[in-house]
């Protein structure tokens, strides 16, 4: 079983991306779950169907420890599972704990002992604390993949996050498999990702042109693949799923100083 | 090599850094006795040292009989806070419930970190509302309420709202500041905000006082109210011991104040004086050289011919009384030494009392002391801000319109200091210490050891941290901040239940008594073996 976490700025795309990436692996007949650590529980909204399960926290709260793993998981396109941690409403309690705690109940449901070959964690955008940290400490996550763009923001939280990932990879076993660019149309993007995850030690896994197949599919609740398979956008996502399932290059991220970044976003001209 | 440097040699160059101005050997000069205190404690030294919480609900409002404090957060950190203190409250007619004898707690779990606690809160204020009916309610903040956000003051005002009591949310979460001091500063400003000035209660005579800092520790405030009362001065509120809300509202209306703990209190009485325009005198009732002292002072002070002569009357029959008492444990104890380690006061003030018993003290220190209560408050404007003592809020007040009132004019208390009231004054501890003593702040267990084994004091006064090891070490010990379930000390009765401890603690020195077998014989067997051993 291969324990994939996917992190990103926050509003790049990281919950469509993943689970348009999981579609494509399901297609390939891979057993695949999904776990959403992120409060506002969106990220297995297009496998499902909606916004369907109660999250794992809402129902630890209303029906205490004693819970069904049935409640929490349902199963949607291609056999993906779907779980979302929840968490508290913006500005009361503490969501990274809720994340921790959610992911500490899996475990102990059994979750993880079905015989899968994937599960993904769909993480909320920076590690703000040690709670969104929790699925890449040890016996979690060993790969992780960065959804970025050309933007700069982008590229700054994804030197960011690789300080974060570079500092449990040196204590545990968790490894960079690479940045996902997730195209915003900014001139010479593939260029500039390529060059910054080649100067973090990594690459860039797959380019994911920007189409309004994606957004059509959304407002249909549904993947692109499940939506529209013979758009060229699915194939995208196919592609990207077979380097993932085939990907070999798994390093512990070098991030760069600031000042190295802004130089390499200047040669690239995205300062000018 | 002086008992300072014995003690600094053991330490690596950082930590010597560090302690060296912490720790004072005293010269026969008055110069340099300067010390560095309310600063972070080094990771991993056994410090003695309590937290913001522990000051905030252990030590200030805790003590408020008939208000129902909660500790909001996990329910550690109200268990093991509770009762731990002997603060002793009795009911009387203001107050005619007593909730000291309680613990209230959130008991907060995993969901209620992770979806926030307010509502948890809201409930177990309802709850107590239920049960007890209390006419005000404080939250103490433990150090995960403060790490999620709970906002306590406004569920404090949404209480008032709902019930229309008083109820004060108090942000004291443990990790805040460097000692418990933080606490005490943060629950002064809650009381001044929202207790003290709310109550029209006159009192009924005109020589009416507050004891502030007073926590009636083993009854010692009772003592001291005893003594006052029978001197024709009224006692309107022990500030915190055995007070209640309904006495402490009308606090502001009081003669004078009397300041016992200056650490924990000192800000109230700073604000009294600009807000109402009370005037304070540093008192130590604990002694019968410094009651009486401290008696006079507060006679001086109103400047009444019969309070005068009423306080010669009570002083002359309380001596009489007691006088005998204390020339048996004179007669024992006389030519002893002894060490202190307490919080922040009582260092000082044990020092008249063991004077009186014919003893020495050759270490003091404090956990949580600031430099003024060691080098008086002539040295605050000189005290350095920090982050952390930035991080506890420190409010200001102007004088109240309605009640602001001068007993005095600034010529007249000039005057009254000239004749030896000391007003609004607190020299500290140090000028009170001979040269050859040591003084160290925010001592730890090391240091406690240390300091044992090269001053050889007869008798050290300390914590239940610490008793233990002292006891071990063959010297005999009383805790000076709980008195082992004994008490009061305070006063003139209280001076001779001290004297009665302290003859019996150092003439039934069991574990001096006792030689260890290791002393003669190893009690580890073991062999070389074949080939020299590895």
């Amino acid at each position: 079983m291969r324990q994939v976490a996917i992190y990103g700025k926050g509003g790049i795309g990281k919950s469509t991306t993943t689970q348009n990436l999981t579609a494509g692996l399901g297609e390939m007949g891979k057993k695949i779950m999904i776990v959403g650590c992120d409060p506002k529980a969106d990220s297995t909204r297009l496998v499902l169907g909606g916004l369907a399960q109660k999250t794992v926290l809402d129902t630890l709260r209303e029906e205490g420890e004693d819970i069904e793993l049935d409640t929490v998981v349902k199963v949607g396109y291609a056999g993906i599972k779907g779980v979302e941690s929840g968490g508290p409403e913006p500005g009361v309690g503490c969501a990274g704990r809720g994340i921790i705690t959610s992911i500490g109940l899996l475990e102990r449901l059994g979750a993880y002992e079905e015989d899968l070959d994937y599960v993904f964690y769909d993480v909320l955008g920076d590690v703000v604390c040690g709670g969104f940290a929790m699925p890449i400490r040890e016996g979690k996550a060993q790969e992780i993949y960065i959804v970025c763009s050309g933007e700069m923001m982008a590229l700054y939280a994804a030197n960011n996050i690789s300080k974060g990932i570079s500092k449990y990879a040196n204590t545990g076993g968790v490894r960079l498999g690479g940045l996902i660019c997730n195209s915003r149309k900014v001139d010479g993007e593939a260029e500039l990702v390529s060059a910054v995850a080649e100067e973090i030690g990594t690459q860039m896994i797959h380019f994911v042109p920007r189409d309004n197949a994606v957004q059509k599919a959304e407002i249909n609740k549904k993947t692109v693949i499940d939506f529209s398979p013979d758009e060229p956008q699915a194939d995208e996502y196919r592609a990207l799923a077979r380097k993932i399932d085939g990907n070999d290059m798994f390093v512990i991220p070098k991030p760069m100083p600031i000042d190295r970044l802004e130089a390499i976003l200047m040669e690239h001209g995205i300062l000018d | 090599m002086t008992a300072r440097e014995k003690l600094l040699e053991k330490y690596s160059a950082k930590v010597y850094k560090n302690r060296k101005d912490h720790i004072l050997q005293l010269e026969e000069s008055d110069e340099a006795r300067n010390i560095a205190a309310n600063t972070r404690a080094i990771p991993g030294v056994m410090t003695a040292r309590g937290c913001c919480y522990a000051g905030c609900k252990g030590v200030v409002v805790g003590p408020l009989k008939d208000v129902c404090v909660i500790t909001h957060g996990p329910v550690g950190c109200g268990f093991y806070s509770w009762g731990t203190r002997r603060n002793k409250a009795r009911t009387d007619e203001r107050a005619d419930k007593n909730f000291v004898p309680y613990c209230l707690s959130t008991d907060m779990q995993e969901p209620d970190i992770v979806f926030g606690g307010e509502k948890k809160l809201e409930k177990a204020i309802d709850e107590a509302m239920a049960i007890f009916d209390p006419k005000c309610v404080m939250i103490c903040s433990t150090c995960p309420i403060g790490l999620i956000g709970d906002d306590v003051q406004a569920v404090a005002r949404r209480v008032e709202e709902k019930y229309g009591i008083r109820a004060i949310g108090y942000s004291c979460e443990g990790y805040k500041g460097v000692s418990q001091s933080g606490g005490h500063h943060i629950a002064n400003n809650g009381l001044m905000r929202y207790v003290i000035g709310t109550g029209d209660e006159p009192p009924k005579t005109k020589f009416s006082v507050n004891v502030l800092g007073e926590y009636n520790i083993g009854g010692d405030g009772w003592e001291e109210a005893r003594i006052l009362k029978r001197c024709g001065i009224e006692v309107l509120n022990l500030f915190t011991g055995d007070a209640s809300y309904e006495s402490l509202k009308s606090a502001h209306l009081a003669h004078l104040n009397l300041v016992m703990c200056h650490r924990s209190i000192n800000y109230i009485a700073e604000m009294m004086k600009t807000k109402y325009g009370i005037d304070w005198l540093k008192v130590n009732f604990i002694g019968v050289g410094a009651t009486c002292e401290s008696l006079r002072e507060i006679a001086g002070y109103f400047g009444d011919a019969g309070l005068t002569a009423r306080v010669e009357e009570v002083i002359a029959d309380e001596i009489g009384a007691i006088s005998e008492e204390m020339a048996y444990y004179r007669s024992r104890l006389t030519g002893k030494t002894a060490g202190i380690f307490s919080g922040g006061s009582r260092s000082h003030h044990y020092q008249a009392l063991l004077a009186d018993l014919g003893m020495k003290t050759v270490i003091a220190g404090y956990e949580f002391a600031h430099r003024d209560d060691y080098e008086g408050r002539d040295v605050i404007p000189l005290i350095k801000e920090d982050a952390d003592n930035k991080n506890i809020e420190s409010i200001t007040v102007s004088p109240d319109e309605r009640f602001f009132r001068r007993a005095y004019s600034d010529e007249e208390i000039e005057g009254l200091r000239e004749g030896g009231v000391e007003i609004d004054a607190y020299g500290g501890m140090l000028p009170e210490m001979a040269a050859g003593d040591v003084v160290v702040d925010d001592y730890n267990h090391f240091e406690t050891d240390e300091l044992i084994r090269t001053m050889k004091p007869d008798i050290f006064l300390s914590g239940i941290k610490d008793r233990y090891s002292i006891q071990k070490a063959g010297v005999s010990s009383r805790q000076i901040h709980s008195y082992d379930y004994s008490g009061p000390y305070a006063g003139f009765n209280g001076a001779a239940n001290f004297g009665r401890d302290v003859t019996m603690a150092l003439y039934s020195n069991a574990w001096g008594l006792v030689t260890p077998p290791w002393r003669h014989a190893p009690m580890l067997v073991g062999s070389v073996a074949e080939g020299g051993g590895k």
